[in-house]
């Protein structure tokens, strides 16, 4: 078990507080109410389902906006549902796109169950094992300013898995309708008459 | 292999749609009978290959790419769209454009009764899973069924998968080459 200390809604807010033109995908559960709690946005993308997809979002996001910042921020439970994500994000090596895995080693939304990485999954390792640019884990508050930098200007494809805390926060939910957040975030990037093209 | 010699180049031709559409990104897991169409993309410049290590990446990419202003089409064969099930939820909830080329398997000669069961299923899983299906039956037919596929789904924020008969890709048997 590892000394977890950071605060997962620090880490969220510290990541997108100044967000820039950075474009968000956040995956379902406590890092999608995580990035609403550091403020809604237009150009965030929560996902309410479709379990294991955040990371592959994020590449489509990226791979069709090469000159804007995507960020995936995701759980543990999510990631490990996707891992295979990781190789063929690899093997896109997209410059942009940076992911960051909220891992308090447990199912936060299903009775706080274990996950693989409580077992000792290495997230940052598989990311390596992949091909990604950088990835590493993330236990300190020393570390973050670094992970901040490198989500908005390194050169990815970047996976950190920052160990965070396990308590309870309170919820902040986005809006649930995907038809409504599909539609503001292609109107927020793309403009009005391209976001019904 | 050539059913004759003067078949339609029927995945020439469907590429040529997936330009005329200004699809940017295409993803798959490979199949025998996408075998052409994956060369045609991969040696296109407008267009981004996605392999996939499972057929739902495919779904969430589109989705990303959709909110990135580009297209996607996702090429799979029939076992692959029980990988799909989930990741459908983001056409249904969110009406992401979906587009799906979809070989099929264990409906015609097949030689492997492991392709069946998810062969036999496959146009019910995809409709009982919000996407519409269109038949492509004949090599002559390519532009017309995917034209009107890629528009249902651009143009009518559909998820649409066009299943590509195994009559058409041809029968597959062990130790031969695709």
């Amino acid at each position: 078990m590892s000394e977890a200390t950071l605060d997962r809604r620090e880490v969220v807010r510290a990541l997108l507080e100044r967000r820039g033109n950075l474009l968000v995908v956040a995956g379902l559960g406590s890092s999608a109410w995580d990035c609403t709690a550091a403020g809604d946005h237009p150009l965030t993308f929560p996902l309410w389902g479709a379990m294991g997809s955040a990371c592959m979002i994020g590449l489509g996001l990226a791979l069709a906006q090469p000159r804007r910042r995507v960020l995936v921020v995701t759980g543990d439970g999510e990631m490990l549902m996707g891992l295979g994500s990781l190789a063929t994000i690899a093997v896109q090596r997209p410059g942009n796109l940076a992911i960051v895995v909220l891992d308090n080693e447990r199912y936060g939304e299903t009775g706080m169950q274990k996950t693989h990485t409580a077992h000792g999954a290495d997230l940052a390792a598989v990311a390596l094992g992949c091909g990604f640019a950088k990835a590493q884990i993330v236990r300190g508050e020393a570390q973050l300013a670094g992970v901040r930098s490198a989500v908005h200007r390194g050169k990815g494809p970047l996976l950190y898995q920052v160990k965070v805390g396990r308590e309870p926060v309170p919820l902040v939910l986005p809006p649930r309708d995907g038809a409504h957040l599909r539609h503001r975030f292609r109107e927020a990037l793309l403009g009005g008459s391209a976001a019904s093209q | 292999m050539r059913r004759k010699t003067s078949a339609p180049d029927w995945p020439g031709e469907i590429h040529g749609v997936l330009k005329s559409q200004r699809v940017r990104q295409i993803s798959y897991v490979p199949d025998a009978g996408h075998k052409r169409l994956i060369e045609l993309c991969q040696g296109d410049r407008g267009m981004a290959s996605v392999p996939l290590t499972t057929e739902e990446e495919g779904i969430g990419l589109a989705a990303g790419a959709w909110l990135g202003g580009e297209r996607a089409v996702l090429l799979m064969q029939s076992s692959g769209v029980g990988n799909c099930v989930n990741a459908l939820t983001l056409a249904a909830n969110c009406g992401f454009p979906l587009l799906m080329l979809v070989t099929m398997r264990g409906e015609w000669g097949e030689f492997n009764p492991w392709q069946v069961p998810m062969g036999q299923v496959t146009p019910e899983v995809l409709r009982l899973g919000g996407v519409r299906t269109l038949r492509l039956d004949r090599a002559e037919e390519a532009t017309d069924t995917v034209s009107a596929a890629a528009k249902l789904a651009f143009d009518g924020y559909a998820a649409v998968a066009v299943l590509i008969a195994q009559r058409l890709i041809g029968t597959k048997s062990f130790g031969e080459q695709p």
